[in-house]
Parts: C-alpha cells; sequence; structure tokens
C-alpha cells in the first residue's frame, strides 16, 4: 500500500505545484481584485452629478447583475460555457486561461458580497470621525475602514480561499491535468481508486491546513488593536 | 466668527429644525441645551456638515453656504476646516494607536511632516497626562481617557471652533469630572467651543453664551447669566427639571 502511495505522490505534487496552487493563488488574486471593485460599486454613493451619476447608477446596475448572475449559476455550468461555449461564438481559451477566468469571477461575485457586509459593518461614527478631521471619502476608506473591514473579512474571505482551492478540482472537467484528474488517472492505471482518492483528498486537506494556520496568524495581526475592552 | 441663520432640517416628514439663526462668538463658549429630541446635536451636526441642512446660510468670515443653492466640495471642506467635532462616545480609530489617531489628520490631510505632528500630539498628550499611552490602542483606555484623547484629536488640527456632542455623557462621574475639568481648561485659554451638554454645572462654570433649543427653535439665545436668571417659564421649567436651578 505504502509503495502505491509513495510511487504515486510525485505525479500529484507535481500536478499540484503546476496546476492546483497556481490555479488558486492567480484565480484568488484577480477574484479579490474584482470583489473589492464590485464591492466600492455597491458600497459607494459619491456626491457626483449629470453624466457622472448616469454612468455610476449603470455600473451599479452591471455590478448588480454580474453578482446576481455568477451566484445563480454552478461554478461548474460557468466553466463549461467559459471553454466548451465560447468556442461557437469564437471566442476559444486555453483551458488554464478558461478555468482562470471562471474562477476570478465566480470568486469575485462571492467575495464582493463579503467585502461588502464587512464595510457596512464598520461604524457609521468612524466615517463621521474621519469626515470631522478633513479626510476625503477615498482617504477614509483606504486609512480608517478598509483596516477595521479587513479585521472583520478575513475569515469568510479565508473561507472562500479554502472554497476555492477544493474547487480547482473542476477544472479537471475542462482538460486540466490538475492534482485530482491526475489521481484520476493513476487510479485508472493501478486500480485503486480508494486509495489514490483518499491520497488526494489527504493533499487538499493537507494544502487547506496550511491555509487555516495561515489565517489564524493574520486574524492575530489583524486584531492586534483589540486588547481591553474600552470602559 | 460663525453665523447660521435660518438653518432648517427635516428628517423624511419630521422637521428637526425649524429657521435657527444666532451667532456663535469666536474664543467663547457657547453652550447649547434643551431637552432630549429638541434638535441640540443635529445643529451641531448641521454646523460640521455632517447633516446637510435643507435651508438656511452658514457664514464663517468670507465663506458662505446658503443650502438653498447649489455649492461646491472645497466651499464645504473649507468650511470643516474651520470646525473639528468630539462626539458622544468618542470614536477614536481603533485600528490606530493613540498617537496615530492624532496625527493622522495633520499628517495625510493637513500634510504637517510627521516630526512635527508627533511632536506635537505628545505635547498635548502631555497636557493631559496621557502621553505615556501614546503607543497604546484606544481598546486599552478608559472612557474618560479615550474622550479626553478624541479632545487632542480635534484639537490637534487646529481647528478654530471645536464642536462638542455630549461628550460627558457617556461617563461615569469620576471621569466625567476629568473630562469637563479638562474643557473648563480649554475654554479658560480662549478656544472657541460650541458644547451640546446636559450638564448644567458646565453651562455654570464655562458658559459664556448659551443656546435653549426647544422643538427645532431656540427659545432662548443670551448670556448665561441672563440664561439662569431668565423669567421664562420654560427655561424654569427646564431647569427645575434637571434639578439645577
Amino acid at each position: 500500500m505504502w509503495e502505491i502511495i509513495i510511487s504515486s505522490l510525485p505525479s500529484l505534487i507535481e500536478a499540484m505545484l503546476k496546476y492546483t496552487i497556481p490555479l488558486a493563488l492567480i484565480s484568488f488574486a484577480f477574484g479579490m481584485i474584482i470583489a473589492i471593485g464590485v464591492a466600492l460599486i455597491k458600497f459607494l454613493n459619491p456626491k457626483i452629478n449629470g453624466l457622472l451619476s448616469i454612468f455610476w447608477k449603470l455600473l451599479r446596475l452591471v455590478a448588480n447583475f454580474y453578482v446576481w448572475i455568477f451566484r445563480s449559476t454552478p461554478l461548474l455550468v460557468q466553466l463549461f460555457i467559459i471553454f466548451f461555449g465560447l468556442p461557437s461564438i469564437g471566442i476559444k481559451l486555453p483551458p488554464f486561461t478558461a478555468a482562470v477566468i471562471g474562477f476570478s469571477l465566480n470568486t469575485g461575485a462571492y467575495g464582493s458580497e463579503t467585502i461588502r457586509s464587512a464595510l457596512m459593518s464598520v461604524s457609521k461614527d468612524q466615517w463621521d470621525a474621519a469626515y470631522t478631521l478633513g479626510f476625503s471619502t477615498p482617504q477614509t476608506l483606504w486609512r480608517i475602514i478598509m483596516p477595521q473591514a479587513f479585521r472583520i473579512v478575513l475569515p469568510p474571505l479565508s473561507n472562500e480561499f479554502i472554497g476555492l482551492v477544493k474547487d480547482t478540482s473542476l477544472a479537471s472537467t475542462i482538460t486540466i491535468a490538475e492534482m485530482f484528474q491526475v489521481s484520476q488517472q493513476i487510479a485508472a492505471q493501478n486500480f485503486q481508486p480508494l486509495l489514490m482518492y483518499v491520497e488526494v483528498a489527504a493533499l487538499y486537506a493537507f494544502l487547506c491546513t496550511i491555509l487555516s494556520v495561515l489565517q489564524h496568524y493574520l486574524e492575530n495581526r489583524s486584531s492586534k488593536f483589540i486588547k481591553g475592552d474600552g470602559n | 466668527m460663525l453665523k447660521i441663520k435660518d438653518i432648517k432640517k427635516s428628517f423624511g416628514k419630521k422637521e428637526v429644525l425649524k429657521g435657527i439663526s444666532t451667532i456663535f462668538p469666536e474664543k467663547k463658549t457657547t453652550v447649547i441645551v434643551g431637552p432630549s429630541g429638541s434638535g441640540k446635536t443635529t445643529l451641531l451636526r448641521s454646523l460640521d456638515l455632517l447633516v446637510k441642512p435643507d435651508f438656511g446660510i452658514i457664514e464663517f468670515d468670507d465663506l458662505k453656504i446658503n443650502f438653498s443653492e447649489p455649492f461646491t466640495n472645497k466651499t464645504a471642506n473649507a468650511l470643516r476646516d474651520k470646525t473639528s467635532m468630539v462626539f458622544q462616545n468618542w470614536n477614536l480609530f481603533p485600528n490606530l494607536t493613540i498617537l496615530q489617531n492624532i496625527t493622522e489628520a495633520p499628517i495625510y490631510v493637513q500634510k504637517v511632516n510627521k516630526t512635527t505632528a508627533n511632536k506635537q500630539a505628545h505635547e498635548l498628550l502631555t497636557e493631559v497626562g496621557l502621553d505615556e499611552y501614546a503607543d497604546a490602542y484606544p481598546s486599552e483606555l478608559s472612557g474618560g481617557q479615550q474622550q479626553r484623547i478624541s479632545i487632542c484629536r480635534a484639537l490637534a488640527v487646529k481647528p478654530e471652533y471645536i464642536l462638542l456632542d455630549e461628550p460627558t455623557s457617556a461617563l461615569d462621574p469620576e471621569m466625567e469630572t476629568q473630562v469637563l475639568e479638562m474643557l473648563e481648561r480649554l475654554s479658560d485659554q480662549g478656544q472657541s467651543m460650541i458644547m451640546v451638554t446636559h450638564n448644567m454645572q458646565f453651562a455654570k462654570n464655562a458658559a459664556d453664551k448659551i443656546l435653549f433649543i426647544e422643538n427645532g427653535k431656540a427659545d432662548f439665545d443670551g448670556t448665561k447669566d441672563e440664561f439662569f436668571s431668565t423669567s421664562s417659564p420654560r427655561v424654569k421649567e427646564f431647569l427645575h427639571g434637571i434639578s439645577l436651578n
């Protein structure tokens, strides 16, 4: 048994390093950029008039539609549309690019709502205190609100990242030889599906454990300002 | 000199301010009193544009905002530069140290050199006996200490007027005394202040002018001596109600 596990390990780790981790990291990074942008579009109410105001309303409409559509359809279907569907209208994407686009858009939609809720949870009094000191809205967001929101958003966003790491296994369906697909291929050769799938599950669990430890570390760091009860 | 003319504000159908006009003298302490829900806090927040009045005029020397007409963010910011608010629940930034709370606006808004801002902040903290907490976070301090820090934070941007919204109402009597002593010192030093409070002892000790507001209207506007000796039945009733006649 150990022989099978050890002999398959290099191929699985190679797939992890070559596809699973890069796919998760790149998609999460792009997903967060989208999420922050969409969250701010939905959260902020800039005092603008005329054409700019119409443009902002349009942006918000697009943001709402995007979040709705990506939260209302399965990730697997989204990946299939991007990889197998788009070529029929002339958009042919390499598997890795298609997967990054699918995962990023999906993560961005969920992440935007998580970030928006964290921004909303910071007391309005903090905005008032910043405005009375002369801070502009971008300065207030960047220096006062976001650091406080980061602490709140960390656990749910870590959840989403851990979820994404596991969801990368869906990329196997669009021909990417990531860790799960490699385990399927090895199982087809050695006829040890139970062993192979438990082994790959253990590798996913290993990756997610590292992320949980990292989450714990970041939570401690971002909560350093909470020491007493202020009474 | 800060002047307001016919300030009106409604929230939905409820008219909270029904046309208040007054002058807030420079280097003096104006105390705004009145029953709960009379519009005191709304008036104070209007002066810093945290609440935007529906109607009326705010004038500060050459600066004038007429709320019936559109005005630019630049004008609004120019007015805000003249004032700084101290809140009932102090509203310190919990993610910043005490020193950063005080220096953040001078450094990032007023572009004061960091060394100078730190030096000024330490001077303010020393003056209120809290310099040892410069590197602590607000959550490590008591309510009274946090309120004194929030007053330092307001002073650090060198406003012409400090606006205080019931700064002691969330404090126990001992902490209240510490904060009131600090405010009385500031008043003696000639800092222009406008304060909403229920503390009549402070009004007696430090106020130069008292504005009594009821149902969104200024029912009394005069000196503290006139206020405490007024024949107005409503003011008498109010003072009697809070056991200080």
